[in-house]
Protein backbone atom coordinates (compact mmCIF):
# COMPACT_ATOMS: atom_id res chain seq x y z
CA UNK A 1 0.00 0.00 0.00
CA UNK A 2 2.79 2.40 0.83
CA UNK A 3 3.68 2.89 -3.32
CA UNK A 4 -0.04 4.46 -3.56
CA UNK A 5 1.14 7.20 -1.47
CA UNK A 6 3.74 8.62 -3.65
CA UNK A 7 0.66 8.77 -6.29
CA UNK A 8 -1.75 10.31 -4.54
CA UNK A 9 0.65 13.47 -4.39
CA UNK A 10 0.17 13.54 -8.59
CA UNK A 11 -3.74 13.35 -8.71
CA UNK A 12 -5.07 16.53 -9.59
CA UNK A 13 -8.53 15.82 -8.66
CA UNK A 14 -11.13 12.95 -9.23
CA UNK A 15 -11.16 13.08 -12.46
CA UNK A 16 -7.99 12.80 -12.70
CA UNK A 17 -7.55 9.91 -10.36
CA UNK A 18 -10.23 8.17 -12.72
CA UNK A 19 -8.51 8.83 -15.60
CA UNK A 20 -5.06 7.10 -14.03
CA UNK A 21 -7.55 4.00 -13.04
CA UNK A 22 -8.92 3.53 -16.64
CA UNK A 23 -5.61 3.66 -18.22
CA UNK A 24 -4.10 1.49 -15.86
CA UNK A 25 -6.89 -1.02 -17.03
CA UNK A 26 -5.69 -0.43 -20.46
CA UNK A 27 -8.88 -0.02 -21.68
CA UNK A 28 -11.11 2.72 -23.72
CA UNK A 29 -12.80 5.58 -21.58
CA UNK A 30 -15.54 4.24 -23.50
CA UNK A 31 -15.27 1.11 -22.59
CA UNK A 32 -14.48 1.02 -19.00
CA UNK A 33 -16.62 -0.67 -16.50
CA UNK A 34 -17.58 1.98 -14.69
CA UNK A 35 -18.64 -0.43 -11.22
CA UNK A 36 -15.70 -2.18 -11.52
CA UNK A 37 -14.12 1.56 -11.85
CA UNK A 38 -16.19 2.41 -8.81
CA UNK A 39 -14.56 0.07 -6.61
CA UNK A 40 -10.73 0.64 -7.30
CA UNK A 41 -11.93 4.65 -6.52
CA UNK A 42 -13.43 3.93 -3.38
CA UNK A 43 -10.71 1.54 -2.17
CA UNK A 44 -8.22 4.37 -3.26
CA UNK A 45 -10.42 6.71 -0.79
CA UNK A 46 -9.82 4.51 1.86
CA UNK A 47 -6.36 4.19 1.57
CA UNK A 48 -6.08 8.03 1.92
CA UNK A 49 -7.99 7.84 5.13
CA UNK A 50 -5.66 5.29 6.13
CA UNK A 51 -2.81 7.76 5.59
CA UNK A 52 -4.59 10.55 7.20
CA UNK A 53 -4.69 12.38 4.13
CA UNK A 54 -7.55 15.25 4.23
CA UNK A 55 -9.48 14.40 1.33
CA UNK A 56 -11.43 17.07 -0.90
CA UNK A 57 -14.98 17.42 -1.03
CA UNK A 58 -14.79 16.56 -4.74
CA UNK A 59 -13.42 13.15 -4.46
CA UNK A 60 -16.78 12.57 -2.17
CA UNK A 61 -18.80 13.86 -4.58
CA UNK A 62 -17.38 12.12 -7.40
CA UNK A 63 -17.25 8.82 -4.39
CA UNK A 64 -21.31 9.34 -4.23
CA UNK A 65 -21.71 9.68 -7.94
CA UNK A 66 -20.10 6.55 -8.30
CA UNK A 67 -22.23 4.56 -5.60
CA UNK A 68 -25.21 5.84 -7.24
CA UNK A 69 -24.02 4.54 -10.56
CA UNK A 70 -23.56 1.26 -9.17
CA UNK A 71 -26.59 0.86 -7.19
CA UNK A 72 -28.43 1.59 -10.30
CA UNK A 73 -26.44 -1.28 -12.27
CA UNK A 74 -27.29 -3.67 -9.49
CA UNK A 75 -30.95 -4.13 -10.52
CA UNK A 76 -31.91 -5.89 -13.66
CA UNK A 77 -33.26 -3.43 -15.77
CA UNK A 78 -36.69 -4.73 -16.09
CA UNK A 79 -36.79 -4.40 -12.36
CA UNK A 80 -35.48 -0.63 -12.22
CA UNK A 81 -38.02 1.86 -10.94
CA UNK A 82 -39.45 3.85 -13.59
CA UNK A 83 -39.73 7.01 -13.03
CA UNK A 84 -39.81 10.13 -15.24
CA UNK A 85 -37.06 11.45 -14.00
CA UNK A 86 -35.31 8.98 -16.55
CA UNK A 87 -36.10 11.63 -18.80
CA UNK A 88 -35.13 14.99 -17.28
CA UNK A 89 -31.44 13.53 -16.00
CA UNK A 90 -29.24 12.37 -18.18
CA UNK A 91 -28.35 8.79 -17.50
CA UNK A 92 -25.18 9.63 -14.86
CA UNK A 93 -22.86 6.91 -16.40
CA UNK A 94 -23.18 8.98 -19.73
CA UNK A 95 -22.55 12.24 -17.87
CA UNK A 96 -19.51 10.66 -15.97
CA UNK A 97 -17.56 9.21 -19.13
CA UNK A 98 -18.73 12.67 -21.17
CA UNK A 99 -17.21 14.42 -18.61
CA UNK A 100 -14.17 12.02 -18.28
CA UNK A 101 -13.55 12.49 -22.39
CA UNK A 102 -13.85 16.29 -22.17
CA UNK A 103 -10.93 16.10 -19.28
CA UNK A 104 -8.81 13.92 -20.87
CA UNK A 105 -8.63 16.32 -24.04
CA UNK A 106 -7.73 19.54 -21.86
CA UNK A 107 -5.10 17.23 -20.03
CA UNK A 108 -3.48 16.07 -23.16
CA UNK A 109 -3.92 19.83 -24.60
CA UNK A 110 -2.21 20.94 -21.43
CA UNK A 111 0.45 18.16 -22.04
CA UNK A 112 1.02 20.15 -25.45
CA UNK A 113 1.21 23.35 -24.06
CA UNK A 114 3.66 22.39 -21.97
CA UNK A 115 5.95 21.03 -24.69
CA UNK A 116 5.34 24.31 -26.43
CA UNK A 117 6.68 26.32 -23.54
CA UNK A 118 9.59 24.43 -23.24
CA UNK A 119 10.21 24.51 -27.26
CA UNK A 120 9.88 28.00 -26.28
CA UNK A 121 12.10 28.35 -23.52
CA UNK A 122 14.81 26.98 -26.13
CA UNK A 123 13.85 29.14 -29.55
CA UNK A 124 16.66 32.28 -29.47
CA UNK A 125 14.94 34.98 -31.83
CA UNK A 126 17.45 37.27 -34.25
CA UNK A 127 18.05 40.55 -32.69
CA UNK A 128 20.37 42.17 -34.65
CA UNK A 129 21.77 45.10 -33.50
CA UNK A 130 21.09 48.14 -35.62
CA UNK A 131 24.07 48.90 -37.92
CA UNK A 132 25.75 52.50 -37.03
CA UNK A 133 26.50 53.91 -40.71
CA UNK A 134 27.27 57.35 -38.80
CA UNK A 135 30.52 58.93 -39.41
CA UNK A 136 32.71 57.14 -37.79
CA UNK A 137 33.97 58.96 -34.65
CA UNK A 138 37.34 60.63 -34.49
CA UNK A 139 38.21 57.61 -32.37
CA UNK A 140 39.67 59.56 -28.75
CA UNK A 141 43.24 58.54 -28.68
CA UNK A 142 44.92 57.77 -25.51
CA UNK A 143 45.77 61.38 -24.37
CA UNK A 144 49.35 61.71 -24.00
CA UNK A 145 50.46 62.50 -20.48
CA UNK A 146 52.78 65.12 -18.80
CA UNK A 147 55.29 62.87 -17.98
CA UNK A 148 55.13 61.67 -21.96
CA UNK A 149 55.73 65.06 -23.12
CA UNK A 150 58.65 65.32 -20.93
CA UNK A 151 60.46 62.22 -22.12
CA UNK A 152 59.44 63.31 -25.66
CA UNK A 153 60.74 66.94 -25.45
CA UNK A 154 64.38 65.56 -23.39
CA UNK A 155 64.91 63.26 -26.22
CA UNK A 156 64.67 66.48 -28.32
CA UNK A 157 66.96 68.24 -26.31
CA UNK A 158 69.62 65.53 -26.39
CA UNK A 159 69.71 66.14 -29.81
CA UNK A 160 69.90 69.87 -29.97
CA UNK A 161 72.62 69.94 -27.54
CA UNK A 162 74.40 67.14 -29.66
CA UNK A 163 74.22 69.79 -32.81
CA UNK A 164 75.34 72.87 -30.44
CA UNK A 165 78.95 72.02 -30.20
CA UNK A 166 79.95 74.94 -30.90
CA UNK A 167 79.04 76.72 -27.55
CA UNK A 168 78.09 80.33 -29.50
CA UNK A 169 76.44 82.35 -27.29
CA UNK A 170 73.10 83.56 -28.95
CA UNK A 171 70.86 85.86 -27.13
CA UNK A 172 67.35 84.99 -25.64
CA UNK A 173 65.47 86.13 -28.68
CA UNK A 174 62.18 83.79 -28.07
CA UNK A 175 59.68 84.20 -26.00
CA UNK A 176 56.80 82.06 -24.82
CA UNK A 177 53.99 83.98 -26.25
CA UNK A 178 55.86 84.20 -29.64
CA UNK A 179 55.94 80.98 -29.55
CA UNK A 180 52.32 80.64 -28.88
CA UNK A 181 51.27 82.11 -31.62
CA UNK A 182 53.65 80.18 -34.05
CA UNK A 183 52.17 77.24 -32.48
CA UNK A 184 48.15 78.37 -33.26
CA UNK A 185 49.18 78.85 -36.85
CA UNK A 186 51.35 75.76 -37.58
CA UNK A 187 48.10 74.03 -36.07
CA UNK A 188 45.31 75.56 -37.74
CA UNK A 189 47.54 75.16 -40.98
CA UNK A 190 47.85 70.88 -40.68
CA UNK A 191 44.95 69.21 -38.72
CA UNK A 192 48.02 67.45 -36.90
CA UNK A 193 51.55 68.08 -36.26
CA UNK A 194 53.78 65.52 -35.00
CA UNK A 195 55.54 66.39 -31.99
CA UNK A 196 59.15 66.21 -33.30
CA UNK A 197 58.09 68.61 -36.02
CA UNK A 198 57.53 71.52 -33.75
CA UNK A 199 60.76 71.65 -33.26
CA UNK A 200 62.33 70.65 -36.57
CA UNK A 201 63.83 74.61 -36.57
CA UNK A 202 64.91 75.04 -33.57
CA UNK A 203 68.24 75.85 -33.01
CA UNK A 204 69.23 75.86 -29.78
CA UNK A 205 67.78 74.15 -25.95
CA UNK A 206 66.32 77.67 -25.13
CA UNK A 207 64.33 77.52 -28.71
CA UNK A 208 63.22 73.99 -27.59
CA UNK A 209 62.41 74.94 -24.00
CA UNK A 210 60.10 77.73 -25.13
CA UNK A 211 57.97 75.84 -27.55
CA UNK A 212 57.43 73.34 -25.09
CA UNK A 213 56.41 75.68 -22.78
CA UNK A 214 54.34 77.47 -25.12
CA UNK A 215 53.00 74.32 -25.66
CA UNK A 216 52.16 73.09 -22.38
CA UNK A 217 50.63 76.62 -21.87
CA UNK A 218 48.16 76.00 -24.92
CA UNK A 219 47.18 72.84 -23.71
CA UNK A 220 46.47 74.29 -20.31
CA UNK A 221 44.29 77.02 -21.94
CA UNK A 222 42.23 73.54 -23.78
CA UNK A 223 43.82 74.76 -27.35
CA UNK A 224 45.61 72.19 -28.44
CA UNK A 225 45.39 68.58 -27.38
CA UNK A 226 48.44 66.16 -27.06
CA UNK A 227 47.70 62.63 -28.51
CA UNK A 228 49.71 59.51 -28.78
CA UNK A 229 47.37 57.12 -31.86
CA UNK A 230 49.40 54.38 -31.03
CA UNK A 231 51.59 52.56 -28.29
CA UNK A 232 54.87 54.10 -28.83
CA UNK A 233 53.82 56.10 -31.99
CA UNK A 234 54.94 59.72 -32.47
CA UNK A 235 52.98 62.48 -29.96
CA UNK A 236 50.50 63.91 -32.46
CA UNK A 237 49.13 67.76 -31.43
CA UNK A 238 45.93 68.83 -32.11
CA UNK A 239 43.14 71.16 -32.22
CA UNK A 240 40.91 70.91 -28.90
CA UNK A 241 37.26 70.18 -30.37
CA UNK A 242 36.10 73.00 -27.82
CA UNK A 243 35.50 76.55 -28.60
CA UNK A 244 38.89 77.85 -28.02
CA UNK A 245 39.53 80.26 -25.39
CA UNK A 246 41.04 83.82 -27.29
CA UNK A 247 44.14 83.64 -26.91
CA UNK A 248 44.58 87.41 -25.91
CA UNK A 249 42.45 86.64 -22.91
CA UNK A 250 44.34 84.76 -21.04
CA UNK A 251 47.33 86.12 -19.48
CA UNK A 252 50.38 84.69 -20.52
CA UNK A 253 53.56 85.56 -17.95
CA UNK A 254 56.60 84.90 -20.08
CA UNK B 1 12.18 40.63 -58.01
CA UNK B 2 9.88 38.48 -55.57
CA UNK B 3 8.11 39.62 -52.76
CA UNK B 4 9.00 36.78 -50.37
CA UNK B 5 12.63 37.90 -50.48
CA UNK B 6 12.33 41.80 -50.14
CA UNK B 7 10.28 40.83 -46.74
CA UNK B 8 13.19 37.92 -46.36
CA UNK B 9 16.25 40.78 -46.09
CA UNK B 10 14.08 43.04 -43.73
CA UNK B 11 13.20 40.31 -41.41
CA UNK B 12 16.78 39.36 -41.24
CA UNK B 13 18.09 43.00 -40.21
CA UNK B 14 14.78 43.77 -38.33
CA UNK B 15 15.54 44.33 -34.72
CA UNK B 16 12.21 43.59 -33.45
CA UNK B 17 9.34 40.87 -34.85
CA UNK B 18 7.23 42.83 -37.28
CA UNK B 19 3.95 42.71 -37.86
CA UNK B 20 2.58 42.58 -42.03
CA UNK B 21 0.94 45.97 -40.99
CA UNK B 22 4.67 46.91 -40.43
CA UNK B 23 6.09 45.60 -43.22
CA UNK B 24 3.74 47.14 -45.48
CA UNK B 25 4.49 50.47 -43.87
CA UNK B 26 8.20 49.80 -44.99
CA UNK B 27 7.50 49.20 -48.57
CA UNK B 28 5.59 52.15 -49.04
CA UNK B 29 8.62 54.13 -47.28
CA UNK B 30 11.36 52.12 -49.60
CA UNK B 31 9.27 53.26 -52.91
CA UNK B 32 9.26 56.89 -51.69
CA UNK B 33 13.11 56.96 -52.09
CA UNK B 34 13.55 54.56 -55.43
CA UNK B 35 12.30 53.60 -58.43
CA UNK B 36 13.55 49.82 -57.83
CA UNK B 37 11.11 49.64 -54.89
CA UNK B 38 8.30 51.49 -56.34
CA UNK B 39 6.41 48.13 -58.22
CA UNK B 40 6.08 46.85 -54.21
CA UNK B 41 4.22 50.17 -52.94
CA UNK B 42 0.63 49.19 -53.41
CA UNK B 43 1.36 46.03 -51.50
CA UNK B 44 -1.81 44.25 -49.67
CA UNK B 45 -1.92 42.96 -46.30
CA UNK B 46 -3.32 39.55 -47.52
CA UNK B 47 -0.22 39.21 -50.20
CA UNK B 48 2.71 39.99 -47.77
CA UNK B 49 1.30 37.29 -45.33
CA UNK B 50 1.03 35.05 -48.02
CA UNK B 51 4.57 35.56 -48.77
CA UNK B 52 5.51 35.23 -45.30
CA UNK B 53 4.41 31.67 -44.89
CA UNK B 54 5.44 30.97 -48.04
CA UNK B 55 8.72 32.18 -47.02
CA UNK B 56 7.75 30.13 -43.96
CA UNK B 57 7.17 26.75 -45.92
CA UNK B 58 10.67 27.38 -47.83
CA UNK B 59 12.42 27.87 -44.51
CA UNK B 60 11.13 24.66 -43.33
CA UNK B 61 11.84 23.07 -46.46
CA UNK B 62 15.55 23.51 -46.35
CA UNK B 63 15.79 22.33 -42.92
CA UNK B 64 18.28 24.78 -41.93
CA UNK B 65 18.95 25.50 -38.45
CA UNK B 66 16.57 28.59 -37.61
CA UNK B 67 12.87 29.27 -39.52
CA UNK B 68 10.74 32.16 -39.80
CA UNK B 69 8.54 32.81 -36.64
CA UNK B 70 5.13 34.23 -36.39
CA UNK B 71 4.30 35.09 -32.73
CA UNK B 72 1.09 37.10 -31.77
CA UNK B 73 1.02 38.00 -35.31
CA UNK B 74 4.81 39.40 -35.72
CA UNK B 75 7.18 38.00 -37.78
CA UNK B 76 10.77 37.05 -36.80
CA UNK B 77 13.49 34.74 -37.61
CA UNK B 78 14.34 32.44 -34.76
CA UNK B 79 16.68 29.70 -33.97
CA UNK B 80 15.36 25.74 -33.63
CA UNK B 81 15.07 24.72 -30.27
CA UNK B 82 17.39 21.74 -30.84
CA UNK B 83 20.45 24.05 -30.94
CA UNK B 84 19.56 25.62 -27.60
CA UNK B 85 22.53 24.21 -25.83
CA UNK B 86 25.21 26.26 -27.97
CA UNK B 87 22.85 29.36 -27.77
CA UNK B 88 23.01 29.35 -24.68
CA UNK B 89 26.60 28.44 -24.48
CA UNK B 90 26.59 31.94 -26.88
CA UNK B 91 24.27 34.37 -25.34
CA UNK B 92 23.27 32.75 -21.74
CA UNK B 93 20.03 31.04 -20.15
CA UNK B 94 16.99 33.19 -21.37
CA UNK B 95 15.33 35.36 -18.30
CA UNK B 96 11.94 33.43 -17.81
CA UNK B 97 9.64 33.36 -15.72
CA UNK B 98 9.42 29.67 -13.91
CA UNK B 99 7.74 26.62 -15.59
CA UNK B 100 3.85 26.31 -15.50
CA UNK B 101 2.89 23.67 -12.83
CA UNK B 102 0.64 21.39 -14.24
CA UNK B 103 -3.04 22.49 -12.33
CA UNK B 104 -1.69 25.87 -13.96
CA UNK B 105 -1.38 24.23 -17.54
CA UNK B 106 -4.69 22.66 -17.60
CA UNK B 107 -6.61 25.31 -16.58
CA UNK B 108 -4.76 27.72 -19.28
CA UNK B 109 -5.84 24.96 -21.34
CA UNK B 110 -9.48 25.05 -20.87
CA UNK B 111 -9.25 28.53 -20.74
CA UNK B 112 -7.53 29.43 -24.14
CA UNK B 113 -9.32 26.48 -26.09
CA UNK B 114 -13.07 27.76 -24.43
CA UNK B 115 -13.33 31.07 -23.97
CA UNK B 116 -14.72 33.71 -22.78
CA UNK B 117 -15.41 31.32 -20.28
CA UNK B 118 -16.34 31.42 -16.64
CA UNK B 119 -14.35 30.32 -13.24
CA UNK B 120 -17.19 27.96 -12.85
CA UNK B 121 -16.87 26.55 -16.28
CA UNK B 122 -13.24 26.05 -16.00
CA UNK B 123 -13.99 24.00 -12.23
CA UNK B 124 -16.60 22.10 -14.30
CA UNK B 125 -14.36 20.60 -16.76
CA UNK B 126 -11.35 19.93 -14.30
CA UNK B 127 -13.60 18.56 -11.39
CA UNK B 128 -11.45 20.80 -8.98
CA UNK B 129 -11.65 24.24 -7.69
CA UNK B 130 -9.23 26.57 -9.80
CA UNK B 131 -8.90 29.90 -7.49
CA UNK B 132 -5.35 29.90 -6.60
CA UNK B 133 -4.72 28.83 -10.19
CA UNK B 134 -6.43 31.79 -11.63
CA UNK B 135 -4.81 34.04 -8.95
CA UNK B 136 -1.46 32.85 -10.25
CA UNK B 137 -2.64 32.94 -14.03
CA UNK B 138 -4.01 36.20 -13.57
CA UNK B 139 -0.88 37.84 -11.92
CA UNK B 140 1.16 36.46 -14.90
CA UNK B 141 -0.82 38.47 -17.03
CA UNK B 142 -1.50 34.87 -19.45
CA UNK B 143 -5.64 35.32 -19.07
CA UNK B 144 -7.14 38.28 -18.56
CA UNK B 145 -10.79 38.95 -17.32
CA UNK B 146 -13.27 39.91 -20.66
CA UNK B 147 -16.41 40.26 -19.51
CA UNK B 148 -19.41 38.95 -17.61
CA UNK B 149 -21.75 36.00 -18.32
CA UNK B 150 -25.55 36.82 -18.76
CA UNK B 151 -26.39 34.03 -16.36
CA UNK B 152 -27.02 34.80 -13.01
CA UNK B 153 -25.40 36.33 -10.77
CA UNK B 154 -23.35 38.01 -13.61
CA UNK B 155 -20.26 35.81 -13.21
CA UNK B 156 -16.29 37.78 -14.53
CA UNK B 157 -15.51 35.46 -18.07
CA UNK B 158 -11.86 35.13 -18.73
CA UNK B 159 -9.56 35.09 -21.67
CA UNK B 160 -6.08 34.84 -23.05
CA UNK B 161 -3.73 37.65 -23.12
CA UNK B 162 -1.64 38.32 -26.09
CA UNK B 163 1.01 37.34 -23.62
CA UNK B 164 -0.01 34.05 -23.42
CA UNK B 165 0.34 33.67 -27.08
CA UNK B 166 4.26 35.05 -26.80
CA UNK B 167 4.86 32.70 -24.41
CA UNK B 168 3.62 29.60 -26.12
CA UNK B 169 5.44 30.91 -29.19
CA UNK B 170 1.71 30.82 -30.92
CA UNK B 171 0.94 33.10 -33.66
CA UNK B 172 -2.97 33.12 -32.82
CA UNK B 173 -5.32 31.27 -31.10
CA UNK B 174 -6.27 29.34 -34.62
CA UNK B 175 -2.62 27.88 -33.99
CA UNK B 176 -3.70 25.82 -30.80
CA UNK B 177 -3.08 22.05 -31.33
CA UNK B 178 -6.40 20.22 -32.32
CA UNK B 179 -7.87 24.23 -31.84
CA UNK B 180 -11.52 22.86 -33.87
CA UNK B 181 -12.04 19.92 -32.11
CA UNK B 182 -11.62 21.12 -28.19
CA UNK B 183 -12.59 24.72 -29.16
CA UNK B 184 -16.39 23.62 -29.86
CA UNK B 185 -18.14 21.64 -26.94
CA UNK B 186 -17.80 18.28 -28.09
CA UNK B 187 -21.18 17.28 -27.93
CA UNK B 188 -19.67 13.33 -28.59
CA UNK B 189 -22.51 11.60 -29.42
CA UNK B 190 -24.26 9.96 -26.73
CA UNK B 191 -23.54 6.22 -27.40
CA UNK B 192 -26.06 3.83 -26.85
CA UNK B 193 -23.51 0.96 -25.94
CA UNK B 194 -22.44 1.90 -22.71
CA UNK B 195 -20.60 0.20 -20.30
CA UNK B 196 -22.63 -2.90 -19.03
CA UNK B 197 -24.73 -5.16 -21.24
CA UNK B 198 -28.29 -3.77 -21.45
CA UNK B 199 -30.68 -5.66 -18.79
CA UNK B 200 -28.34 -7.61 -17.23
CA UNK B 201 -27.01 -6.56 -13.18
CA UNK B 202 -23.14 -5.99 -13.44
CA UNK B 203 -21.52 -9.81 -13.05
CA UNK B 204 -21.26 -11.05 -9.89
CA UNK B 205 -21.08 -7.39 -7.72
CA UNK B 206 -17.79 -7.63 -5.74
CA UNK B 207 -19.44 -5.72 -3.08
CA UNK B 208 -18.11 -2.46 -2.31
CA UNK B 209 -17.93 -2.75 1.60
CA UNK B 210 -20.83 -0.30 1.84
CA UNK B 211 -20.07 0.68 5.45
CA UNK B 212 -16.99 2.36 4.27
CA UNK B 213 -18.48 3.41 1.12
CA UNK B 214 -21.35 4.96 2.66
CA UNK B 215 -19.29 7.23 5.09
CA UNK B 216 -17.49 9.56 2.75
CA UNK B 217 -20.78 9.20 0.56
CA UNK B 218 -23.40 10.76 3.55
CA UNK B 219 -22.73 13.14 6.18
CA UNK B 220 -24.50 10.62 7.90
CA UNK B 221 -26.35 12.32 10.97
CA UNK B 222 -24.91 10.34 14.10
CA UNK B 223 -27.68 11.65 17.42
CA UNK B 224 -25.12 11.01 19.75
CA UNK B 225 -24.56 12.59 23.23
Amino acid sequence: MAEYKVQFEVFEGPLDLLLYLIRKEEVDIYEVNLTKLATEFIRYIDVMRLLDLEIAGEFLVMASTLMHIKSRELLPKDQQVETGEEEETEDPRWELIRQLVEYKKFKDAAAQLQAREIEQENTFPRLPIKPDFSAPETTPKPEASLFDLINAVSAILKRVGQRDDMREIFEDKWSVSEKIEVLVKLVAEKTAVKFSDLFSGATNRSEVVCTFLALLELIRMRQLICAQPEDFGEIEITRAPEPAVAVEDSKIAE
Amino acid sequence: MELKFILESILFSAQKPLSPKELRDLLNAAAEHGDAAKPFKKTKEEDLTAALEQLQKDHEAAQRSYRLACVAGSWQFASQPEFAPWLVALVGVKARPPRLSQPALETLAIISYRQPITRAEVEQVRGVAVDGVMQTLLERGLVEQVGRAEVVGRPMTYGTTPAFLEYFGLRSLEDLPAAEELRRLPVTKPEALLTIDPGLATAPPEQVTLEEAEKPAEPGPAPQA
